[in-house]
């Protein structure tokens, strides 16, 4: 926490939260327009072109339209239910938001502010329980909408969520070792410098498998194609959201997008060294913020590049890819690196000792 | 409130009159008739039973533990409207019952109404994605009770405009396959590439679909006068569009797991459902009408039949590759072997004279006004004239009653009889694999309706 606790600090935190909630909304929006040239550059199209100078106010158009448009609610839904869910999977990810470290840390006034919402000690758990209330959103959503296909991808949802978050927690625990923290600012100063001179001290530079695993699944968590089982639109219509329209269908397609983005943010935080980088004197405060954004760019552009190539894959082919590859490859390496960190920790305990 | 109720139930009982699919209706299976589940199955009358399973679902105990589910005729990956009542136990397909008609136009019918010559622009609506070969179908057919001798440019032309159509509609079945597995830029490319076979059709006959170019007595105009670069261009670049699928799909580890053992049929199936075409050949039986019944001269051309081992979504898949690629071998020979000449038969009596003609002479005028208000008279008899279309053996079953209309058609539509294959495809995969087998069999509704 940075200097004392008193009416400038209360103050300061409130703007941080106005300015990432803000900044969060507007990202999403770039991302949706992002996506869409990513994907049309990929697929010889030009994409949106209308709104707006090179159709950059596309996704805004889409959003008023939307909102504007009358949310039909089907006689069958399970109503209370239906109505929370879709914030039940926007929330979280917005609160995953808070514990982000964009940036180092900038002085206004003499003070000291962290480029980020707040400091957890528990910060990946956080996320990860974050993560998991995010499931209930979009399995309850399948499940109250009283409709056959929903309900297929509520269930998918639910088995290919909870699956995939297993194997995401244990592609945590190495990055955790190594680190040696819980808390998401701690893990970036944990990788700052380097080893020989050169080679960045990224955790995902040790623990390249965990990060492997880490990233697919989290194409799985946010239901990316070639997860995207919840809704597969050629299977299941539109999967959990088929019976959802206007702003709740908006705040569904909103959360996936947040969700893209708060967990390449987290990726980059853990495994690729979060805003370390090459910095300059001039601005210093600009170039870590740089730094994690150009990583973050980066991983969400895989993202989008996976999307335009892979075919999806199928439900009992994903529960295999987790349960029978990642969980056991993962489980091994868990051990391996568990032993080598207690090794390494016991011989410099050694040499400090002796 | 007990007449609130009773309203309540009227009103319900009103609601599901009105909503009552009869027949069409999948009902659980201790509510359906033993026959009727064999139809199901694939035991249609006529179909060898041996063949079929006659072990109806013994892993599946409980009607309450499934669900029928309704799938199509909106739905993405019904290939328009198709529609399919699936028995799901979680997302295996226990029963699958498909229905259809929701495209029926009644074409078969109307080409009663029409003469020969207007025949051709009826059938060519049926099977849109592969219009050249209906038509061809019906100019063979047409021909054939005419008795009519083709000039060897003509015959060339048309080869030319089937192949290249086949090319086109296996594009389409690419790409919407790969869209159905979540390959979305499969779709993009299949699309463009056929665009570019979908010029050189307007070109030659100025629309994009639904030609009306291969008429009875030849085609309906001469290619344009630089088709040569165009057609060269188009074979030059499309092996290499090819090798670009198959980079995309061929190899991808993922597109081999939802496809490779997915929806398979033996060739016995494929014999007692009358499945033709891809399907058959993927199967592993190399019948292909262009070598087992030679038509349009099919027989001087060199090209091979592709073949598959085992009948699976993956193979029927490559077979269609295979196909692409032969066909670019077929119109290569085209191109190198156009004939001069003719572009269609010089009988006066089905092929209208010239332009210029009319204003120099009587007959002609009269030969004109004849063909195009009553049109050419064709002796009667009835004829069954069959060719490979991109989808199978496409035929029509012609009567004449030496009229100059069709006094009846029935045309065997590929499509249609492929679909008997979707049970046998089906049952036991997942709902995932559903979507690929409806893909890998390629329905057109136009052609399934008609």
């Amino acid at each position: 926490m940075t200097g004392p606790h008193d009416g400038w600090w209360v103050l300061g935190s409130a703007l941080k939260v106005v300015i990432l909630f803000a900044a969060t909304l507007i990202l999403v929006m770039a991302l949706v327009y992002i996506e869409r040239k990513v994907v049309a550059f990929m697929q010889v199209r030009i994409g949106p072109n209308q709104a707006g100078p090179k159709g950059i106010l596309q996704t805004l158009a889409d959003g008023i339209k939307l909102f504007f448009k009358e949310p039909v609610t089907p006689r069958a839904v399970d109503r209370p239910i239906y109505i929370l869910a879709p914030l039940l999977s926007l929330i979280p990810m917005f609160l995953v938001v808070a514990i982000i470290p964009f940036g180092n840390s900038i002085t206004i006034n003499g003070r000291e502010i962290f480029l980020q919402g707040t400091d957890l000690n528990i910060g990946i758990l956080f996320f990860l329980a974050m993560s998991s209330i995010g499931v209930y959103g979009i399995t309850l959503a399948g499940w109250a909408s009283g409709s056959k296909y929903p309900l297929i991808g509520g269930i998918r949802a639910s088995a290919q969520m909870i699956s995939y978050e297993t194997c995401m927690g244990l592609a945590l625990i190495p990055a955790v070792m190594t680190t040696g923290t819980l808390s998401m600012r701690g893990m970036v100063e944990a990788q700052s410098g380097t080893w020989l001179g050169f080679v960045p001290r990224w955790t995902g530079l040790v623990q390249v498998i965990p990060m492997l695993a880490f990233f697919i699944c989290a194409i799985a968590e946010t239901n990316r194609p070639p997860f995207d089982l919840v809704e597969a639109e050629t299977e299941l219509v539109g999967g959990f959201h088929t019976e959802y329209s206007g702003i709740r269908f908006a705040i569904f397609y909103l959360a996936e997008f947040a969700n893209m983005f708060t967990i390449s943010a987290i990726a980059v935080t853990v495994f690729l060294g979060g805003w370390n980088g090459p910095g300059f004197s001039f601005l210093p405060w600009l170039w870590p913020l740089l730094w994690f954004f150009a990583k973050t760019g980066v991983l969400v552009f895989i993202f989008m590049w996976i999307r335009a190539s892979l075919p999806r894959f199928r439900y009992d082919q994903l529960m295999s890819l987790g349960w029978k590859r990642l969980i056991p490859v993962l489980l091994v390496w868990l051990l391996l690196s568990s032993g080598i960190q207690a090794w390494i920790n016991e011989a410099s305990n050694h040499v400090a000792g002796g | 409130m007990p007449e609130q109720v009773e309203l309540e139930g009227i009103a319900a009982e009103a609601d599901r009159a009105r909503t009552d699919e009869g027949a069409q209706k999948m009902r659980g299976r201790d509510e359906t008739g033993s026959l009727e589940l064999a139809y199901e199955k694939g035991n249609a009358a006529g179909a060898r039973k041996a063949v079929m399973t006659n072990e109806p679902w013994s892993d599946v105990s409980d009607d309450d533990e499934t669900m029928i589910i309704n799938m199509g005729p909106q739905h993405p990956s019904t290939h328009g409207v198709l529609r399919l009542m699936l028995e799901l136990d979680a997302e295996t397909v226990v029963r699958v019952k498909p229905v259809i008609g929701y495209l029926h136009t009644g074409m078969e019918k109307t080409a009663e109404t029409l003469t020969f010559t207007q025949g051709a622009t009826n059938v060519t609506r049926m099977d849109y994605l592969a219009p050249m070969s209906n038509e061809l179908c019906w100019a063979l057919t047409v021909e054939k009770l005419l008795d009519l001798e083709i000039p060897p440019r003509a015959t060339a032309i048309r080869v030319l405009m089937a192949e290249l159509n086949r090319i086109s509609s296996h594009l389409v079945s690419l790409a919407t396959q790969g869209m159905d597995l979540g390959a979305i830029s499969m779709m993009i490319y299949g699309f463009r590439e056929r665009e570019e076979i979908l010029s050189f059709f307007e070109k030659c006959s100025g629309l994009r679909m639904n030609n009306d170019y291969i008429r009875p007595g030849g085609v309906a105009a001469d290619l344009p006068p630089d088709w040569e670069s165009d057609v060269a261009k188009i074979v030059e670049t499309f092996p290499a569009h090819i090798d670009e699928y198959e980079e995309l799909l061929t190899e991808n580890p993922i597109w081999r797991e939802r496809t490779i053992g997915v929806g398979s049929v033996t060739v016995e199936q494929c014999y007692a459902l009358g499945l033709t075409g891809p399907i058959l050949r993927a199967a592993g039986k190399a019948w292909d009408l262009r070598v087992d019944q030679p038509y349009c001269g099919y027989e001087t051309y060199d090209f091979d039949v592709i073949t598959g081992t085992n009948g699976d979504v993956f193979d029927r898949y490559k077979v269609r590759v295979g196909e692409m690629r032969e066909s670019i071998k077929i119109v290569k020979q085209v191109l190198d072997r156009m004939p001069e000449g003719d572009y269609r038969s010089q009988d006066k009596k089905v092929t209208p004279p010239p332009r210029i003609r009319i204003d120099e002479s009587m007959e002609a005028l009269i030969h004109h006004f004849k063909i195009f208000t009553e049109g050419y008279k064709v002796p009667a008899g009835e004829v069954y004239c069959a060719i490979e279309s991109p989808r199978g053996e496409i035929a029509n079953y012609l009567v004449s009653s030496g009229s100059s209309k069709p006094w009846r058609l029935h045309v065997r539509a590929p499509s249609f009889a492929n679909l008997q294959g979707l049970a046998p495809m089906m049952e036991g995969g997942l709902l995932a694999d559903a979507v690929a087998v409806i893909a890998s069999t390629d329905p057109v509704m136009g052609d399934v309706d008609r």
